[in-house]
């Protein structure tokens, strides 16, 4: 198993003719995910990368019975994207773009806790089952089918976490970049509880950052609720209050959300967290080594 | 983005919310002339995007044509020193007159958004003129929280309780109710992130009034507002960090010495604090895009040679679908462009990595190549000490 996203998942992509959005189909097809075609308005009838193109996310569902959709769309525009998916019941709705005002996102926020559909992102690099299939623009390559559950609010991080578990022999059943903004569909909660219920996940890899309580939301969640053990690490340490850090939801606003609460939230719930960015993946092994050990 | 208190204040006015009655002045003779339509009592304002500027000296009390003058002369051109300023400061080149109203009572009212419920949230609190972090951390049962639900919008009902809960006398009830009501609705209006009034005063004769104002708003909608968008003053920002925003580079200013390029925000977090751990200190936050381009690449060494704490340079770029060799040519065909003359510590990592490092190492460059981003950033902390 994996968590959202497996091999039969059947995925449109809104903003499919644009050049992230034709690059990274491509690279989404080669690995495997069916990908049944795309909306861009106006192009309705034509044809790209050998897939249908659609006026609308309601054609394009109807004619593809498509569950995802995986949005390129630019900022302006993708509140109104991933909108549309809900209104079309999407199940799975992976949103890349960048720099959604936040206002738009309540919106969405508000309006997907009414609805049977998932967001992933918005400002992420979306979500892999490694063997299976990816939804977003990350290094394939890199990932392994495995047993650990990876969710982060970044991207390249994420890739450096992968790329470590990796070269460790140690594989991944899902990875998902939950997004860097402020509001954001899934969160670290959401994807906690999927990894404890999925037969595949034997360990969860947390990368939060500074800005927000959602690591400290997530401490508890985990204390209560999971028994898998759970190795995490947050960026910015070393960051300056009121400061926004490259994601638009990394900030320390009015001396909330710094790294040194969350870590000590995180430890006192029982989490193992790293100090070094360079040291998750053989933290990983060990807690593995210990789990071991016990059974 | 931040604007000026007096900039906040045009704002509140358009939106229909009391401000008290003044001006702005960048000269003396000005000053003079909005002080005596003031009555001369009144008092000066240095506009500077930091708080903490009464106790820096940058607000002054005039009673006489006289004091207006000298303070004028005192406040416009003076470096101000706060705790939010750092010790370098600020250059005040303007300064808001007003006239001074007497104060009953001072309040906080303020508005932003809370991510846990995904709500603008209007937080209130009779402990006025105080910051309210500080009231939240010593008394939060003075703090009056009203959440907005978004698709819903704000309701009467939601001020009535802000108002009865804060004790104001029943004559300004109506006056406050539409104060906030009215703040709302320029928060939602111009996509604030933070909109403060600290203090709200009622004055003696019974009136609400915003005496201060910090309005924020969120960088990602100004796309929509090209009237904020003119109320930028890169004077208060970092010249490096104007310059760096130009090129489309997430570059902010820091005091160490190690400067640093990165691809990715969370990784660029994520390597400063492994220069930490490693014991220097990073000079700066600078991401250079996911893809890290030629031009970023060549933008980021411009920058980052302009600062002139930077003693040595970290690279740490996580090559994915941009292959390292590709990137490792980039460096290269950048550090010579930039004529690189510091130590410059690289780490590159994932795909053809092998070939990205003999690029490296072959060039006329003298990069030092580290596997590891621990050994990374214990190699660049050796180069700094």
């Amino acid at each position: 198993m994996s968590i959202f996203l497996n091999k039969d998942t059947r995925v449109i992509v809104q903003g499919f003719t644009g050049k992230e959005g034709t690059f990274h189909s491509t690279q989404c097809i080669d690995y495997g995910t069916k990908i049944a075609g795309g909306v861009v308005p106006g192009k309705s009838g034509m044809s790209h990368l050998d897939l249908p193109v659609f006026n609308t996310v309601k054609e394009a569902k109807e004619a593809t019975q498509a569950s995802a959709s995986l949005i390129f769309v630019p900022p302006a525009f993708a509140a109104d994207a991933i909108i549309e998916s809900i209104y079309s019941e999407i199940e799975l709705i992976v949103c890349i773009s960048e720099g959604i005002p936040a206002l738009d996102m309540l919106k969405v926020k508000h309006l997907l806790n009414q609805s049977t559909s998932r967001l992933i992102g918005p400002n992420c690099p979306g979500i892999i089952s490694p063997g299976k299939a990816k939804m977003g623009i990350m290094p394939a390559h890199i990932h392994k089918e495995g047993i650990a559950g990876v969710v982060s609010r970044s991207g390249t991080l994420t890739y450096e976490v992968v790329y470590q578990l990796t070269k460790l022999g140690i594989g991944q059943s899902s990875c998902v970049g939950i997004g860097g903004d402020s509001i954001i569909g899934t969160n670290f909660i959401d994807c906690i509880k999927a990894f404890e219920a999925d037969p595949q996940t034997e360990i969860i890899c947390m990368i939060g950052e500074i800005g927000g309580t959602a690591e400290e939301e997530a401490a508890e969640y985990i204390k209560a609720n999971v028994k898998k053990p759970v190795v995490c690490f947050i960026a910015g340490q070393t960051a300056p209050p009121g400061r926004r850090m490259g994601h638009a939801g990394a900030i320390i606003s009015g001396g909330k959300g710094t790294a040194k609460d969350k870590m000590a939230a995180l430890v006192a719930a029982g989490i193992t967290v790293c100090n070094s960015p360079a040291i998750i993946g053989e933290t990983a092994a060990s807690l593995l080594k210990a789990k071991a050990g016990k059974v | 983005m931040k604007v000026h208190e007096y900039q906040a204040k045009n704002l509140l006015k358009e939106f229909g919310i009391p401000v008290p009655a003044g001006e702005v002045a960048e000269t003396t003779e000005k000053s003079i002339e909005i002080g005596d339509n003031l009555g001369n009592v009144c008092v000066l304002k240095a506009q500077v995007h930091a708080g903490g500027r009464g106790k820096a000296g940058g607000i002054k009390l005039a009673k006489t044509k006289e004091d207006v003058k000298k303070f004028a002369n005192e406040l416009i051109g003076m470096k101000l020193v706060s705790k939010q300023t750092g010790t370098e400061g600020k250059i005040v080149k303007k300064i808001l007159i007003e006239e001074i109203k007497e104060i009953e009572k001072e309040l906080y009212l303020g508005i932003v958004i809370d991510r846990s419920s995904a709500c603008p949230v209007i937080m209130a609190s009779s402990a006025g003129g105080m910051e309210i972090e500080e009231v939240a951390a010593k008394t939060p049962e003075l703090i009056i929280k009203e959440y907005i639900n978004p698709m819903i919008g704000f309701k009467p009902f939601q001020a009535r309780n802000i108002v009865t809960k804060l004790n104001l006398p029943k004559e300004v009830h109506k006056e406050a109710m539409s104060f906030i009501a009215n703040l709302y609705n320029l928060f939602i209006s111009k996509d604030c992130s933070l909109a403060e009034i600290n203090p709200l005063v009622l004055t003696k004769d019974n009136h609400i009034l915003a005496l201060d104002a910090k309005l924020n708003f969120d960088d990602s909608a100004l796309h929509r507002h090209k009237d904020i968008q003119a109320l930028r003053d890169t004077d208060e920002e970092d010249p490096l960090e104007v310059e760096a925003s130009k090129y489309s580079l997430n570059y902010i200013k820091l005091d160490g010495n190690v400067g640093c390029m990165v691809n990715g925000a969370g990784l660029a977090m994520a390597t400063m604090d492994i220069i930490k751990l490693a014991g220097s200190s990073p000079a700066n936050f600078l991401d250079v895009g996911g893809g890290a381009t030629v031009e970023g690449i060549e933008n980021a060494f411009n920058i980052l040679l302009k600062d002139k704490n930077v003693r040595a340079v970290l690279i740490n770029i996580f090559g994915g679908i941009l292959r390292c060799d590709n990137l490792a040519k980039g460096v290269v065909e950048a550090a010579e462009k930039s004529q690189v003359n510091l130590p410059v510590i690289i780490r590159l990592e994932g795909t053809n990595v092998e070939e990205g490092k003999n690029i490296l190492k072959n060039s006329n460059l003298k990069f030092s190549v580290a596997d590891t981003m621990a050994e990374a950033a214990t190699m660049v902390t050796q180069a700094v000490s």
